[in-house]
């Protein structure tokens, strides 16, 4: 994948709770490297979108999903990660009862060969392999520099932290498209500074394609190259970030507040 | 609680951060205990001496739940279900097929296995209430299949008689003797616990318990892995029916029941859910109630006179009230108060807790 490749390619999406439409023939592309904001009112569909990227939910018939060449709506949802997908979520889903440690060691899983015997016996392969992807993750822990809680276990830390922490349980997929519901969330002004300052140290380093979701449009504005707008469901708008600030679609979604 | 090590020490490599055993002189506790242990029979009288190895088989039955429940988050009734399918393939083996009983031990324990595998079938659709249901399926059918199924080989309601273990000339038919086999098999089923709860196995267990959905979004495949956590469950069960078969000399459908696998449910709970240590806590705990139950039984009767009879309905009460108290005290069990009492002595003389 060169720069400017089509990464992520989401053509004529529609999803259908009951009565509800919650997608309506939603298409889009992400370039290779690039960093794309999913912005758009509560309940305009922007989670609905990457379950149906993560294969949580199927999508009408008609709809086609591309990553770097694989079609993902026929691939099975444990196998998504393993063609180089990660996601964290609005609302969290960490494994709280491990530590930070073994949160991203658990992310490890689809890089590690070691067998059911292997891990039994623990001799040779299962323990060279874990002390040689303890060193990825220890990587992953200074970028995110989350030192201090490598060892606490996740259900007791702060909101902020394990939102950091599901980051860096998704980085240890080395992903090359890594989906963000909402990071920011329930952070402070500080705290989602910091979270600016990873995501963009991630995409320098990794030069990984970035689908996010975010409220704080300041953020959104500052961070993303590409700006994509769903309004109930509808795409809306797809742009640069200036070109999205002045269009009139977008300010009478947000009718009432500042973009 | 973030892991507390005594002040002053800290780990160069990542081999020997994840190290268990820490120092010398913990090792030295660790051998001087296990030596102490199979030593037993020389300084215990025959009674300790079967106590310990009744422990000895609940722990290793126990140890196959850890994984399961305990790691993986699946809740089975059927593992006294699993411990008479290891006991029976073990006893026809050696009786039929004239196997050694170092070559049936294993192969019991894995046909135990398959068979659990089978049983964990359900967990691919269901969850909680409804998985519970489905494993209580196999105590309800396993033994119905042995009293009605091949009556000139498994004998029907009757049973089968197990002879004793015998290990190149040497027979294990006394407590003393027995003792040895139980306890090496159960050092090998707690390390081989222990390496899963550490390794890549262990973490892809934790994390369908934890969270299922993240687990799949993170490749983990929950329909090969919890069908590994019901085949290793079963495993430990098998190996734990074998030694109970084979020190009870008989087998039959009522040999492992219901109350055996609720109580194992138990034992982890009381133990500790996710710990290592949480089936040998437990076990050693409801063991010794159980021994309990029958010491006072006697004088119990005495005093309720309504009870007489009764020495064995003590043993449902017992384990009924100490569950509850569990429960309600300390649900997460002996081995969260084991994390404390060693947290607070290495902070001596700081410790308020
Ligand atoms: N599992 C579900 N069942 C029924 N309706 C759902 C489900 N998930 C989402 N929806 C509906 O789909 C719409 C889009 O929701 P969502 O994708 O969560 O929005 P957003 O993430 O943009 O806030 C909402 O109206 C929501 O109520
Ligand atoms: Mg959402």
């Amino acid at each position: 994948m060169n720069p400017g490749d089509i990464h992520l390619s989401v053509q004529n999406v529609s999803l259908r709770f009951g009565g509800a439409q919650a997608l309506k023939g939603v298409s889009f592309d992400a370039q290779s490297g690039e960093i794309v904001a999913l912005i758009g009112p509560n309940g305009a569909g922007k989670t609905s979108l990457l379950n149906c990227l993560n294969r949580f939910y199927q999508p009408d018939a008609g709809a086609r999903i591309l990553f770097e060449g694989h079609d993902l709506l026929r691939t099975p949802a444990h196998r998504i990660p393993r063609l180089g997908i990660a996601r964290t979520f609005q609302n969290l889903a960490l494994y709280t009862g491990l530590t930070t440690l073994d949160n991203l060691l658990a992310a490890r899983h689809i890089h590690m060969r070691s067998g059911l015997l292997d891990c039994v016996l623990y001799w040779g392969r299962a323990h060279r392999e874990d002390i040689v992807h303890r060193q990825v993750v220890e990587d992953i822990i200074d970028l995110l520099e989350m030192e201090h809680i490598r060892k606490a276990v996740v259900g007791a830390l702060p909101h902020g932290l394990r939102k950091r922490v599901e980051l860096g349980r998704a980085l240890a997929l080395e992903p090359r498209l890594l989906l963000l519901d909402e990071p920011m969330t329930g952070m402070n002004q500080e705290e989602k500074e910091d979270m600016a300052r990873f995501i963009l140290d991630i995409h320098e380093r990794y030069k990984t394609t970035i689908l996010l979701i975010e409220h704080d449009m300041g953020l959104v504005m500052d961070i993303a190259q590409r700006v994509v707008v769903l309004d109930f469901g509808v795409k809306i708008a797809d742009g640069t970030p200036a070109e999205i600030r002045d269009n009139p679609a977008v300010i009478q979604a947000y009718l009432g507040t500042t973009v | 609680m973030a892991v507390l090590r005594p002040a002053g020490e800290f780990d160069s490599t990542y081999a020997r951060d994840m190290a268990t055993v820490r120092r010398p002189w913990q090792w030295l506790l660790l051998l001087g205990f296990i030596a102490a242990l199979y030593l037993l029979p020389l300084y215990a009288n025959q009674s300790t001496v079967a106590l310990v190895n009744r422990i000895g088989i609940s722990i290793i039955a126990a140890q196959g739940l850890f994984v399961l429940t305990g790691l993986t988050g699946q809740i089975s009734l059927g593992q006294a279900a699993f411990m008479m399918t290891g006991g029976y393939i073990s006893a026809l083996l050696v009786t039929r097929a004239g196997a050694p009983f170092l070559v049936a031990l294993p192969l019991a324990a894995l046909g135990a296995g398959v068979i659990g595998l089978v049983f964990g079938l359900p967990s691919l659709r269901v969850k909680g209430f409804y998985l519970v249901m489905a494993t209580l399926a196999a105590q309800f059918i396993l033994p119905w299949f042995t009293r009605h199924a091949f009556p000139e080989l498994l004998n029907g309601a009757q049973g089968i008689v197990v002879p004793p273990p015998e290990i190149f000339g040497v027979k294990f038919n006394q407590p003393g003797t027995y003792l040895y086999l139980t306890l090496s098999v159960l050092i090998i089923s707690t390390i081989v616990a222990y390496n899963i709860s550490r390794s890549r196995l262990g973490r892809a267990f934790v994390s369908i318990r934890d969270n299922d959905l993240a687990a799949e979004l993170l490749g983990v495949n929950l329909f090969q892995y919890k069908l590994q956590a019901f085949f290793l469950a079963s495993v430990f069960a098998g190996a734990a029916g074998v030694l109970a078969a084979h020190n009870l000399r008989h087998i039959n459908s009522e040999t492992f029941n219901l109350s055996d696998s609720i109580f194992l449910l138990g034992m982890i709970i009381v133990g500790g859910l996710g710990s290592i240590l949480g089936p040998i806590f437990g076990a050693i705990l409801i063991e010794l109630l159980t021994e309990a139950a029958t010491l006072f039984g006697p004088f119990l009767v005495v005093l309720f006179p309504a009870a007489a009879g009764g020495q064995q309905a003590l043993r449902p009460l017992f384990f009924g009230v100490t569950l509850m108290l569990f429960l309600i005290f300390e649900p997460r069990g002996l081995a969260h108060r084991w994390r404390l009492w060693k947290a607070a002595w290495r902070l001596r003389p700081f410790s308020h807790l």
